[in-house]
């Protein structure tokens, strides 16, 4: 794709480096949604290199509809407006800790327009020039079955998109960013 | 099932605008680099929105990093400030930008970064601002110093400052660095280098700026920064 003359030239990515936590690091980040709302999930996992070992300076970013499927953004087709869902942020973030692990508290996404309920992921680390993206979809969801992107994924590899169950309340995420089992990212 | 909502996705950069990530010379990637090539996806909702998160999250210091302790910190005063645009020029309006960055001697507030410069007690280093309705931000802070890292015999970090920025959308998400002119360590930086096309590196250069500058205060830097621009054809999914 060629840049169109009086184009605009990016600014370039750069890695966040590891000490990321002076700037990102909320109190609040990991709690997409409140404590104590209907619903509630935790999603996390751990995030390995290519020698298997925990990345312990990395940070995890998610974003996601609301329980009905809804954006409280322009771009959504019913428009900006506040979750239904009181307290509702759509965006998580977590620091990966002393053992690779990060968690996010949220509740799971509505259905979209054509697609499996989802949540968009972004990793940043040092060692990462640009970030990478995944996608956490459900376990037990039928719709994974007709999603346009699972579609697009090597069958062997889908698995690395879906969430495990871990015990009541709780979905395993595993993220693997090189080697055996590497996760499926996405050029976005 | 409703029917998919069309929608107009982010133009993809073009080639050599951002680092690949995997870069030897930056060591740190040999582990981290994904070895499989990702998958290219078609923007859809979840692409196109993106959390608009505006003043709720700004502190009354966050856009002066030298108010926020008792004291002043060391070293030289500085205001950096710029636009955010998309690459149509477009002014990105209310998206948080958030910095981080060493203090004057080099060091890192944070409990992993030993190498011997002193801290600061009256320096933390981490700052947030929103855009204005016309794009623009400005922080106030002093210019950080070089540091040392292990990357390779006798490897020096040019000065820089971390900046992260989400745009309006998923797919402008952008975490870079700012440099300063004239840094006599560029050549030798990786990370620096790591961006293949030289123009797009110097889009990372913060041009000093007499204008801008508050006398007997506070020296001036300008950086603007370009996030995606959008496609201009709304993408319609097969349906049958
Ligand atoms: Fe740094």
């Amino acid at each position: 794709m060629s840049e169109s003359a009086g184009r605009l030239g990016l600014t370039p990515s750069q890695t966040v480096g590891p000490f990321l936590s002076i700037g990102l690091d909320w109190a609040d980040g990991p709690d997409v949604v409140p404590a104590g709302t209907p619903g509630e999930i935790r999603i996390g996992g751990v995030l390995y290199d290519g020698a298997g070992e925990p990345v312990t300076d990395g940070l995890i970013e998610t974003w996601q509809a609301d329980p009905d499927g809804h954006f409280d953004h322009p771009e959504d087709p019913r428009g900006a407006a506040a979750s239904s869902l009181p307290g509702f942020r759509g965006f998580g973030r977590a620091a990966t800790d002393g053992e690779g692990r990060w968690e996010i508290r949220t509740v799971k996404p509505g259905a979209l327009p054509g697609e499996a309920p989802h949540i968009d992921v972004s990793v940043f680390a040092r060692g990462l020039l640009d970030r990478v993206v995944t996608r956490i979809y459900f376990p037990d969801e039928a719709a994974n079955v007709t999603d346009p992107l699972l579609a697009e994924v090597p069958a062997d590899r889908a698995a690395t998109l879906v969430a495990r169950p871990d015990g009541p309340g709780r979905l395993r995420f595993d993220i693997r960013l090189q080697g055996d089992g590497e996760t499926v990212f996405l050029a976005v | 099932m409703t029917l998919p909502h069309p929608v107009a996705g982010y133009r993809p950069a073009p080639d050599g605008a951002h680092p690949p990530l995997d870069f030897p010379e930056y060591r740190s990637t040999g582990l981290r680099a994904p070895a499989q090539a990702p998958i290219v996806v078609r923007h859809r909702l979840t692409e196109v929105t993106g959390p608009l998160l505006a003043g709720e999250r700004l502190g009354p210091s966050d856009h002066d990093l030298t108010t926020q302790h008792a004291g002043e910190p060391l070293g030289q005063r500085i205001v950096v400030f710029g636009r955010v645009l998309d690459s149509d020029g477009r002014a990105v309006p209310d998206t948080l930008v958030e910095i981080w960055q060493a203090n004057a001697a080099g060091r890192y507030a944070h409990a992993r970064d030993n190498w011997p410069a002193p801290l600061d007690p009256n320096f933390t280093g981490g700052g947030r601002v929103v855009t204005d309705a016309t794009g623009n931000y400005s922080f106030t802070t002093i210019k950080p110093g070089a540091y040392p890292w292990g990357n390779h015999h006798n490897a020096w970090r040019p000065a820089h400052i971390h900046f992260s920025l989400f745009g309006r959308a998923f797919t402008q998400r952008l975490v870079t660095q700012m440099y300063f002119p004239d840094d006599p360590l560029f050549a030798q930086d990786p990370i620096f280098n790591s961006v293949p096309d030289p123009k797009a590196r110097q889009r990372m250069v913060a041009a000093f700026d007499l204008e801008a500058t508050r006398p007997e205060w506070a020296l001036a830097f300008r950086f603007d920064i370009v996030l995606r621009g959008r496609e201009q054809t709304p993408f319609e999914e097969p349906h049958e």
